[in-house]
Formats: C-alpha cells, sequence, structure tokens
C-alpha cells in the first residue's frame, strides 16, 4: 500500500485531458502497488476546487485544493513547491505529471527540490521490485529505453494521448492545502496568456491531426488543411518545420524533432514529403495517411494509406467525403 | 554580462541506430555528432545578448569524454569567449546526477544569464535546465521563443500545446530555449582560426548518486506501412471506406 501522487493540469480554469491521463496512470499504479491512495494536486484560482469532482471520477481518493489569485496564470515556482512539499508529506511512493509544456517545467523542479530523479516523456510503465519501470523514447523516438526508477518518490511524466481516462469512480475528498510560500511572491510571473481558447483543439490532446507541408505551395493554401481538420470536427492543425520556418504556421504548430512530438489516432499528412526531422515527432500515430504527389516521397513508408496525386484535386473532394460521411454518422 | 552556455554533444540523428553489446545503450559506431539543434540556438542566444550589452563574457561549458572538446570548439567559433569541459567518461540517464555535476561548477561564479537548449534531442529528458535553476537558486523560464532583456529584468515568450505565456522575471535567470527564438549564426573561417586560440579548460567531473538507470536500450517495432491505395481524388471514397472499417477512426 503506498501513496501515489499525481499533478491535474488546468489551464483557465479548466482540466486538461492530460490531468486525467496522469490520474488515470496514477490509479493504476496505486492498484499495481497494492491498492494505495491516489492524492491529486490540484491548483488555482479561486473556484478551482469545482473539479474535484471530475477527478475524483478518474480514480482520486483525495484531491489537494490550492486555490489562490497568484494561480490564474501558470505559477510554477509556487506549483512546484507545494508539490514537492505534498510529495513529501504523503510520503508517496510515486509522483506522476503530464509529460506537456507545463509538466515537463514543473517537474524537474520538484525533482530537484526532492532529490531525485525524473523521467520524462513516458510510454508505459510497471512494477519491479522495489524500482518502477518506465519506457522512455530517445533519439528522435528510433530508440526505446527502459529506466529504473529507484528513488523515493519515483517521478515520471506520461507521453499525452498514450494513457486515455478511465473513469474509476473513487471518493475524490476534498483537502484544502495551504502554499508553503506566498504564490504572489514568485519571482517569475506569467503575465499573461495568449491564444489557446477552449474552441481549438491543442496538438497533444488532439484524437485527429491534419498537417500540411511545403507541397501545399503557399501559406494560403494552408486553409484546405484547416478546411479538413474543421470537417472531421476533433482535429488540431500540424505543419513540419519547413512551413514554420517560412513564417506560414506559428512555431507552436511544428511537429517533429525540434517541435512537438505527437500520438493521434488518426495523422493525415498533406504536401509532406516525410523528411527524418518530421517523422520523428508523429512516427507512433495509430493510423497515418499520406497524400503527396511524388510516389518515391518517404512518408508513404510509414503510411498505413497513401494516395498519390495533387493535394489540390484531392483535398477538396476528400473534405466534402469526410463532412458527408460525419453527418451521416450524427 | 556574465553569461554561460551549457551544450551537449548528440548524435547526428538521420541513421538507423544500432543497439551496443551491453544492451543499455547506442552502438556509436559510425555515428556522426554534433552540438545539440536547441543548444545552437542557445549559443545564438547568448552571442545576441552580449553583442547588445557590448560588454561581458560567454562561457561554454559540456560535460562528457574528451570528444565534447569538438562541439565546444564549435561553439567558439560562433563566437563564445571561452570553454569549460567537465570531464566525465560516462554521462547518466539520470538527468539530475547531471544537473548536480552542472550546477557544482556553475556555482563557482556568478552568471547574469545561464543558457540551456530546450531539449537534448537524443536523451529526450527537457529537464537538466530547470533543475540546475532549482539547484542553484535561480529563477527559471523554459523553452522560450522570444526574449528581450534590460535593466536587470527580462521578459520572454513561452510556447505551451495550442497556446503561448509571456513571461516577467528578474536576473539572474536559467533560460531554456526553444526552436523559433533565432537562427544561429555559421561559424566564420576567421571564426574558427580564433576559436583554435581560445581558452577551454579541462576537468574531471564526478556524477553520482543517480536514480535513473538504464535497464535495456531497444528499437521500435518497425512499423509496417507503405500501402498506396490510389491516385487522385478517385482514391478518396475508398480511404474513407478504409478509414471507416479497418482503422476505424471515421
Amino acid at each position: 500500500m503506498a501513496n501515489i501522487f499525481a499533478l491535474a493540469e488546468q489551464r483557465g480554469g479548466e482540466l486538461r485531458k492530460v490531468a486525467l491521463e496522469a490520474v488515470t496512470a496514477a490509479r493504476t499504479l496505486a492498484d499495481a502497488t497494492g491498492g494505495g491512495e491516489v492524492h491529486v494536486l490540484l491548483v488555482g484560482a479561486p473556484g478551482i476546487g469545482g473539479k474535484a469532482v471530475t477527478l475524483g471520477a478518474h480514480g482520486a481518493d483525495v484531491v489537494h485544493v490550492c486555490e489562490h489569485a497568484a494561480f490564474v496564470n501558470a505559477n510554477p515556482e509556487a506549483a512546484a513547491a507545494l508539490a514537492a512539499a505534498l510529495l513529501a508529506r504523503l510520503g508517496a511512493r510515486a509522483g506522476v505529471f503530464a509529460a506537456s509544456a507545463e509538466g515537463r517545467d514543473l517537474a524537474p523542479r520538484v525533482a530537484a527540490k526532492l532529490g531525485v530523479g525524473f523521467a520524462s516523456d513516458v510510454t508505459d510503465f510497471s512494477v519491479a521490485g522495489d524500482a518502477i519501470h518506465v519506457r522512455h523514447p530517445t533519439h528522435t523516438g528510433k530508440v526505446i529505453a527502459t529506466l529504473a526508477l529507484t528513488g523515493t518518490p519515483a517521478l515520471f511524466a506520461v507521453r499525452p494521448n498514450v494513457f486515455a481516462p478511465v473513469t474509476n469512480a473513487k471518493a475524490g475528498r476534498v483537502e484544502t492545502i495551504v502554499p508553503p510560500a506566498d504564490p504572489a511572491a514568485s519571482r517569475v510571473v506569467v503575465k499573461e496568456l495568449r491564444g489557446g481558447g477552449k474552441a481549438k483543439l491543442d496538438l497533444s490532446e488532439a484524437p485527429v491531426i491534419v498537417s500540411g507541408g511545403r507541397g501545399l505551395k503557399a501559406a494560403d493554401n494552408f486553409k484546405l488543411v484547416e478546411d479538413l481538420a474543421a470537417a472531421f470536427g476533433n482535429a488540431a492543425v500540424g505543419a513540419t518545420r519547413a512551413v514554420t520556418d517560412d513564417g506560414w504556421r506559428p512555431h507552436s504548430d511544428q511537429i517533429g524533432q525540434t517541435g512537438r512530438v505527437v500520438s493521434p489516432d488518426l495523422y493525415v499528412a498533406v504536401g509532406i514529403s516525410g523528411a527524418i526531422q518530421h517523422l520523428a515527432g508523429m512516427r507512433t500515430a495509430r493510423t497515418i495517411v499520406a497524400i503527396n504527389k511524388d510516389k518515391e516521397a518517404p512518408i508513404f513508408k510509414l503510411a498505413d494509406y497513401g494516395i498519390v496525386g495533387d493535394v489540390f484535386e484531392i483535398m477538396p473532394a476528400l473534405i466534402e467525403a469526410v463532412r458527408a460521411a460525419r453527418a451521416q454518422k450524427h | 554580462m556574465r553569461i554561460a552556455v551549457c551544450i551537449k554533444r548528440v548524435p547526428v540523428m538521420d541513421v538507423k541506430f544500432r543497439i551496443a553489446a551491453d544492451g543499455k545503450s547506442v552502438d556509436e559506431t559510425g555515428l556522426k555528432f554534433d552540438v545539440n539543434d536547441f543548444d545552437l540556438w542557445a549559443v545564438e542566444a547568448a552571442l545576441q545578448l552580449k553583442e547588445k550589452t557590448g560588454d561581458g563574457e560567454v562561457a561554454v561549458f559540456s560535460l562528457g569524454p574528451d570528444a565534447v572538446q569538438e562541439q565546444i570548439r564549435k561553439a567558439l567559433s560562433m563566437g563564445a569567449d571561452r570553454g569549460v569541459h567537465l570531464k566525465a567518461d560516462r554521462t547518466s540517464a539520470d538527468p539530475l546526477a547531471i544537473a548536480r555535476a552542472l550546477a557544482a561548477e556553475l556555482k563557482a561564479s556568478a552568471w547574469d544569464v545561464i543558457f540551456f537548449g530546450r531539449m537534448a534531442i537524443d536523451s529526450a529528458d527537457q529537464s537538466v535546465g530547470p533543475m540546475v535553476a532549482e539547484l542553484l537558486g535561480l529563477p527559471c523560464v523554459s523553452a522560450i521563443s522570444s526574449l528581450e532583456i534590460a535593466n536587470g529584468r527580462g521578459t520572454a515568450k513561452r510556447e505551451l500545446e495550442g497556446a503561448s505565456e509571456i513571461v516577467d522575471f528578474p536576473l539572474p535567470v536559467v533560460l531554456t530555449v526553444d526552436e523559433g527564438l533565432n537562427k544561429e549564426r555559421l561559424p566564420s573561417l576567421k571564426g574558427i582560426m580564433a576559436a583554435k586560440k581560445k581558452p577551454l579548460e579541462s576537468k574531471p567531473t564526478p556524477i553520482d548518486g543517480a536514480t535513473v538507470n538504464v535497464v535495456k536500450m531497444e528499437l521500435p517495432p518497425e512499423r509496417v506501412g507503405g500501402r498506396i491505395i490510389g491516385e487522385g481524388a478517385a482514391a478518396v471514397p475508398e480511404l474513407i471506406r478504409l478509414l471507416q472499417t479497418e482503422a476505424k477512426v471515421l
């Protein structure tokens, strides 16, 4: 029996899907180590405690809530101090974070505070005696390392979209937690959050990603990619490095070795040749569709379904067909 | 302005890797190496900051075997002033063990800014920068894609998934650099000649206390793709059928 900690990520007062994934992973680990309690830390602006119910429904026994006006935006210094203090107080066996932009910023600080190692971007985990073993892709996904975490707590961050949230109702008892230091006194202050409205699905959460490359020829033609994403209704838009370097799309849309690593259910590559740099970011998608005029393009070697031809001819037909298929279903 | 940059030697990725005989590492035979992509942008950020403020120094640190001196020389040829090689024959899978070794060296002097790349593309941890900050008691902003520094304070942009943050911070600070902040300069011939004469100190550096260790390394299963279902718009109905009935994603 051991306590397992998880951090519940929120943005703008809404829980992120990765929060439920982290709690689900923590529940799995707690059950695998003899049915200990899952303790979830939820930090946010006043009112965030209302989200504790959802965390309980996904397997949290206790939700430790800290509400403070200085948590309206991310406040990594104060949140890391809270997480480290709670992990220490619980004597937790392990701590689970999301390998998101926020989780990967926060968790290393917590690890350094507690003097234990940390494994990031974890795609699987298991209990191995006193250690916890995790799988972690390295070398742009071309090598998979199995790592033994022997510190206590064992800290790791799970890759988004790998551990599907599972409903597993537990008490979700709410406890108020007091920050060890004044959250308003943090040296680093996030003064503004831009973009990322609720309407926009982000790359790490979207079950479908439609991505465009140089084959689209001009920035304006990205409308075809956006329209196909809209037709799916549950898709986000990605891009290759060539496209973000040219300023057609923001760098935050880039999928690849130096951009985001994604694992959606479906990845549609439009006008993408399949440079190593790009494949590094999407090779773990469950199903890959490629549309490209060059039948020798490397992307076709990876694709489950390839269509050779002119993207400007194929895309309008595909957008219509996906719209029709979705309309039929509903 | 006193600026430190920590860089890592990493393999060039456009190869099929092999696992070494120990089953716990990548076989380095025949691999080419370079400075980690993100670390080149960190070096560039440091050089631009020094140029803007008009004085000070840029010192480059790298942990690893003697071979990492090649990467330190590259940073020197871009314009960094001096290098420090933290000599360790083996590194570690534990980012905290690495961070401790770096922090022990960095704390010996007072830095205004310590730059890291956002992530090493080989080990893919994205942890050492924030850990060093924590060990040194410094503020940290990770994964920045814009940066302004003036009068002892700075503002940076951080890319999130589908959003970004604008962050204010005081100096001294640890910053980790994401793609998009800048494009690194190429070393000039003059820079390459000058780099040969720049100071590069090597000191033995212990790495210990690891609580993350490699059990094994393996290659992922090959993806079985390569199925072309047709040409042009005529192939769309078949694609829809396959997405519905076979992949079950539509």
